[in-house]
């Protein structure tokens, strides 16, 4: 009896937490689309990174970089990572313009080369810089690229928040899904389950210190993405953010970066 | 004199505060699998190298200069060891502006196999047979950014003389390559011809589109048989004057690279056509193990067919690139390229790995087979080699 009574408990708690329940899209994409109407209007900010790599032994790689990043009218944002350690690829940039209706552009800068490369844009899944961070998880979220779903809310740490779900439509994607956990006052996400192609739970993004910016905009300073099956996970820690900088379509073009430090 | 120790003493601050030191040392081992086809010559070279970087930038970013020698000292072979100046320039950068004065490197071009459109940045041929490595190049050089893609201007005053390996070296030619003697140049300024030239890049789409000009000396020299003062039987290099077109494509579809390099090249003596063409195609995050495997398949074309100075002419690169995309930023690619009408064909392997933040291991190899007495690799038929290195960043 007591069998029955926790296989039904179960099977109860499973259709809570998968896609059972009838999947609310219109709620999910307001909701997404309130998240992105919060991030709107920043303009452009420069920001210094620091990876922390953690293998299943624990031993730590740090990892420093400089991101700049830009909004563009009716087109998904464009970025510019400068790496500056380890010592050997000092000075190598990475170069993203996403777009929304088509393929994004990426392109590497190898100054031991003085190199261009261009990078497919099937270039999404593999980790970036040996971390449990892949490409697509640092990429600007671009509603047009994503169905979503509302999943219900839960409160995180006391929390209230929304849970929705992206499934990403891009065909070069990892993911079957993410599932976010919402912050109902801020509209920012706490928390991110990243699902591969079979279903699997594979990531865990938690988010925490978050500052605002210019009265309006909230960035986390600390991300914590845990893989489940590696066992390892890796810290973003962000630093310095200013808004609003002097940059033009120079600081943000493949035939300059060359000049990019 | 206080005054003079306070300009010294903020020169100094700014000296620490904004400027950076940083390069690399470099130990390497080069063993050959065979014994040398000349007694000077020898089976293991043992080589040491480093490649310090100063960088120093003022005025909100907008100039700035970069030092950048190069020593390496070879126990073997006096041609390998050798100095050179890879980089000293002062630039200025405002908006849509570029200006380069001084020692530059420039790339131009996207395939794997050759890079027939590059042509600024002589080839420092002795430091890798590969031709990867290039000599410092003098010039004045502005790259204007328009709404319609970048445009480069450069104007290059002096030209630089190609490296090849000295007597004790491998993967030389026989008879080896005289450069201890005045090259001969079509032009009578010789070294001091003004070369210049002119590209426009741009992006249509996921497409990225060069197209180049260049008129002045050659980089690729003709070695033409002379006997030297010692008496001895040597190739004498041949600068001529050239005027060549070039046109580099890259698209990105999917997981697909589509390239294509192509020239047109004209001097006194021929006038020919040559291109590079192919695809990369990677399988992204294999097993989600994070290993990305590419394949790289590439046409080489020269409508001159066999002669001497051409390698390529009719030749199809196949080759294997593994993207570890670790901690330790493991690389690994190994290609071959066969040529369509003979057996000639030739592999190489290059692998690196960090194994400290500081620390890394590079690994190449070259091999040869098949190679027909006429082929101009026919004097590296015993030269199959593997090249061990361990760099130090700092």
């Amino acid at each position: 009896m007591t069998q029955i009574i926790r296989i039904s408990l179960m099977v109860f708690i499973i259709s809570i937490f998968s896609a059972e329940i009838p999947a609310d899209e219109g709620r999910g994409l307001s909701i997404a689309r309130e998240m992105k109407a919060q991030e709107r209007g920043y303009g452009n900010y420069t920001a210094e990174m620091k990876m922390v790599l953690v293998d299943t032994g624990g031993k730590e790689s740090v990892r420093l970089l400089r991101v700049r990043s830009r909004e563009m009218e009716d087109d998904g944002d464009q970025s510019l990572a400068i790496f500056d350690s380890p010592a050997d690829i000092k000075g190598t940039a990475f170069l993203t313009h996403t777009h929304i209706k088509q393929d994004d552009d990426q392109w590497l800068y190898l100054p031991s080369l003085k190199r261009v490369k261009r990078i497919s844009p099937a270039n999404k899944t593999a980790p970036f810089m040996g971390s449990e961070f892949s490409y697509e998880d640092l990429a600007s979220i671009e509603i047009e690229r994503f169905r979503f779903s509302y999943v219900g809310e839960e409160a995180l740490e006391g929390v209230p928040c929304s849970i929705i779900e992206r499934y990403p439509l891009d065909p070069y994607s990892g993911y079957s899904k993410h599932r976010v956990w919402v912050e109902k006052a801020r509209y920012i996400a706490l928390k991110a389950e990243y699902y591969n192609r079979k279903g699997e739970k594979l990531k865990t993004l938690l988010t925490s210190d978050f500052r605002q910016y210019l009265g309006r905009f909230w960035r986390a300073h600390q991300m914590r993405m845990n893989n489940h099956i590696s066992g390892k996970h890796s810290f973003l820690y962000w630093d310095k953010f200013r808004f609003r900088q002097d940059l033009s379509d120079a600081d943000f073009n493949p035939n300059s970066l060359k000049r990019m430090r | 004199m206080k005054q003079l120790i306070f300009l010294v003493g903020v020169l100094m601050g700014t000296v620490a505060s904004a400027d950076e030191w940083r390069g690399f040392m470099s130990a390497e081992y080069r063993g050959f699998t065979s014994s040398p086809l000349d007694n000077d010559q020898h089976r293991s070279y043992v080589s040491l190298a480093v490649e310090p970087e100063y960088d120093h930038a003022w005025d909100s970013h907008r100039q700035s200069i970069t030092i950048k020698p190069f020593y390496r000292w070879d126990q073997q072979d006096n041609a390998r060891s050798h100095a050179d100046v890879r980089e000293l320039f002062w630039s200025y950068a405002k908006d849509r502006f570029e200006l380069y004065l001084g020692v530059c490197k420039v790339f131009w071009g996207v395939t794997e196999s050759q890079h027939l459109v590059d042509v600024i940045n002589q080839i420092d041929l002795v430091e890798n047979p590969d031709g990867e490595d290039k000599l410092g190049q003098p010039m004045l050089s502005t790259t204007l950014l328009t709404e319609s893609g970048a445009i480069q201007f450069y104007l290059m005053p002096y030209f630089r003389e190609r490296t090849f390996p000295g007597e004790e070296g491998r993967l030389r030619s026989f008879p080896r390559v005289e450069t201890d003697e005045a090259a001969a140049y079509e032009d009578k300024k010789k070294r001091n011809h003004h070369d210049w030239a002119i590209r426009w890049s741009t992006q249509l789409g996921n497409w990225d589109v060069g197209l180049s000009h260049f008129y002045g000396t050659n980089r690729e020299p003709r070695l033409l048989p002379a006997i030297n003062d010692r008496g001895e039987a040597v190739l004498l290099p041949f600068y001529e004057l050239m005027r060549q077109t070039g046109l580099d494509v890259q698209g990105a579809v999917g997981a697909w690279l589509l390239k294509l390099e192509m020239i047109a090249r004209k001097s006194k003596i021929d006038e020919f056509v040559a291109a590079t063409t192919g695809f990369e195609y990677t399988f992204y995050n294999v097993y989600e193990h994070g290993l990305d495997v590419g394949v790289v398949l590439e046409y080489l074309y020269d409508d001159r067919g066999d002669v001497a100075n051409s390698y390529f002419e009719d030749d199809i690169m196949l080759g294997v690139r593994l993207t570890a995309n670790d901690v330790q930023g493991t690389e690994f690619l190994l290609a071959m390229i066969q040529d369509r009408t003979d057996k000639a064909r030739s592999f190489s392997l290059e692998a690196s790995r960090r194994l400290t933040d500081y620390i890394k291991l590079v690994v190449e190899g070259r091999a040869f087979a098949g190679l027909a007495t006429t082929d101009p690799m026919y004097s590296f038929r015993q030269d199959d080699y593997l090249q061990l290195g361990l760099n130090y960043y700092f």
